[in-house]
């Protein structure tokens, strides 16, 4: 298993000017930089996709302006869960011996790049394209379907949802970088507009331009490199009409999988970064991973479990909802922050835990690509 | 290819199909059963009666012309058939709620939408 050495990310929001290769270039300068490394060193490429630069080989295509001559480079596309899963890609290239140092850097001008109209419109082509699109749905109206079912069953409420976004909103507050920090309470959320019921405005992530990047390394590089200890996925369906059933998703597979790989439990865990498109989307996974009781996420959040200065402290950054959501550079700073946090170096944010574990876990889709990873602080 | 015989090639019905070997049933349409792999499929013409397993309004509207049409409702509807659908919704329906999908043509094509069934009409 291989090190993560440096990581690095803009702030998130609008970046006037900006574009997808810029705003990638800052955050791997940034990557760099605090893994200690020169360009020359890096001989291992993972990106994501872009929306508003859609390419055949933007791994190269980086390559080529960032001026890298990689030995091993590579460009992947699962949707939200593609962060995590370029993490555990660059682990298993550095185990294979394929490269040494891999950056892996994602990054979209998401914002200023193109209309919300047509960020709308391509995202729900993650929908079935002759049964499901043509009727319509958004992305939000595929959470919302599977929040109806899961509240039917479980009974989560609105009220649970609001007590999430609270939490993320709170956490952004304390980062500068982040793109919505003004604070919320509980009644704004659900005096927030509609946009597909049970979801409103203020459970949905904004649309942002920012980029975040790391590095993989097979050496343990540095006074801050965190172990990966474990990684699995999990893809159980595509489309939200062919899943089986709407209240048990492939997280719970993935998560125990990587867990019994390194031995440890739930309890074992300090920190957690965990995929929060939506507020019915952590809320699930926090339920589905086991850290929260089923239909209980909501009532633990609003008692502190989740506070940066509580058990098990969540999207320290403020997550996808207030940070920000960028694509694929969107869940990379879910790890960015967890790597600040667990190597004591996340300033006025940092946690109090001092359990060594962090638990990332991404999904992609709609509840139907899971990535989930465990990271180590070693003395 | 088969004939056309659903509302995505624009015929106003709702087909799932079989299989003839494991009597499997499901609704993308495939040349093989997705449980046992078997070619002997089927496809047949649903009743078009069910029961609501999910449901959700769109409000916000991704493009001009869809603007128009919202809100509307999506619901995932369980066929009696056996079988999982997405349709459009009419107000009201919600989880549990007993529907009948009817079909609306317009220049987008033939979309089925869900219906409450009265209970004389769930009698049978």
């Amino acid at each position: 298993m291989a090190w993560i050495t440096g990581v690095g990310m803009t702030a998130f929001g609008k970046h006037t000017g900006s574009t997808t290769i810029s705003l990638m270039s800052q955050a791997a300068t940034a990557a760099l930089a605090d893994a200690g490394l020169e360009r020359r060193d890096i001989d291992g490429l993972v990106c994501g996709y872009s929306t508003t630069m859609p390419h055949l080989k933007l791994s190269t295509l980086f390559a080529g302006h960032f001026v890298l001559q990689p030995r091993y480079a590579h460009g992947m596309q699962v949707g939200g869960a593609t962060g995590l899963a370029m993490e555990m890609l660059a682990n298993l290239v550095a185990d294979a011996g394929a490269a040494r140092n891999t950056l892996v850097v994602a990054g979209e001008n998401r914002l200023i790049g193109q209309s919300r109209d047509m960020t709308m419109q391509t995202l729900a082509q993650a929908g079935q394209h002759q049964y499901e699109v043509p009727l319509g749905p958004t992305i939000p109206a595929y959470y919302g379907l599977v929040a109806s079912r899961y509240m039917h069953e479980t009974g989560l409420d609105e009220t649970d949802f609001a007590h999430l976004a609270v939490l993320m909103r709170r956490n952004a507050a304390g980062h500068p970088g982040a793109q919505l920090r003004d604070p919320i309470i509980v009644e704004d959320v659900l005096a927030s507009k509609p946009i597909a019921p049970p979801l409103k405005l203020m459970d949905c992530c904004p649309i942002s331009d920012g980029a975040a990047a790391f590095v993989v390394s097979t050496d343990r590089l540095g006074a801050n490199a965190l172990r990966i200890r474990g990684c699995s996925q999990a893809h159980t369906h595509q489309h939200v009409t062919g899943a089986k059933d709407l209240t048990a998703f492939g997280a719970r597979q993935s998560s125990a999988r990587a867990l019994a790989a390194v031995g440890v439990g739930v309890a074992d865990i300090g920190y957690a970064g965990i995929h929060d498109s939506f507020t019915i989307t952590l809320a699930i996974l926090l339920e589905e991973i086991g850290l929260s009781r089923r239909g209980a996420s909501g009532k633990e959040v609003a008692a502190g479990r989740y506070d940066a200065d509580g058990t098990l402290p969540l999207n320290t950054h403020g997550g996808l909802l207030s940070y920000g959501h960028c694509g694929v550079g969107g869940a990379l700073a879910h790890l960015v922050e967890m790597h600040r946090q667990v190597t004591r170096r996340a300033g006025d944010r940092q946690i109090r835990s001092e359990l060594a574990l962090a638990l990332m876990h991404g999904d992609g889709g709609i509840m139907s690509s899971h990535v989930s990873i465990l990271v180590e602080r070693t003395s | 290819m088969d004939a056309p015989t659903d509302w995505t090639d624009g015929v106003e019905a709702l087909a799932y199909q079989s299989c003839d070997a494991c009597g499997e049933r499901w609704y993308f349409r495939r040349d093989f059963c997705p449980r046992c792999g078997s070619t002997q499929v089927a496809t047949r013409v649903s009743n078009c009666v069910g029961s609501v397993y999910a449901a959700t309004v769109v409000v916000r509207a991704p493009s001009p012309e869809r603007r128009e049409r919202a809100p509307y409702g999506i619901c995932l509807i369980d066929l009696d058939e056996g079988v999982r659908v997405m349709t459009h919704a009419e107000p009201g329906i919600g989880i549990g709620s007993r529907v009948r999908i009817g079909f609306q043509r317009s220049d987008r094509g033939v979309l089925p939408i869900a219906a409450r069934l009265t209970s004389d009409e769930d009698r049978t």
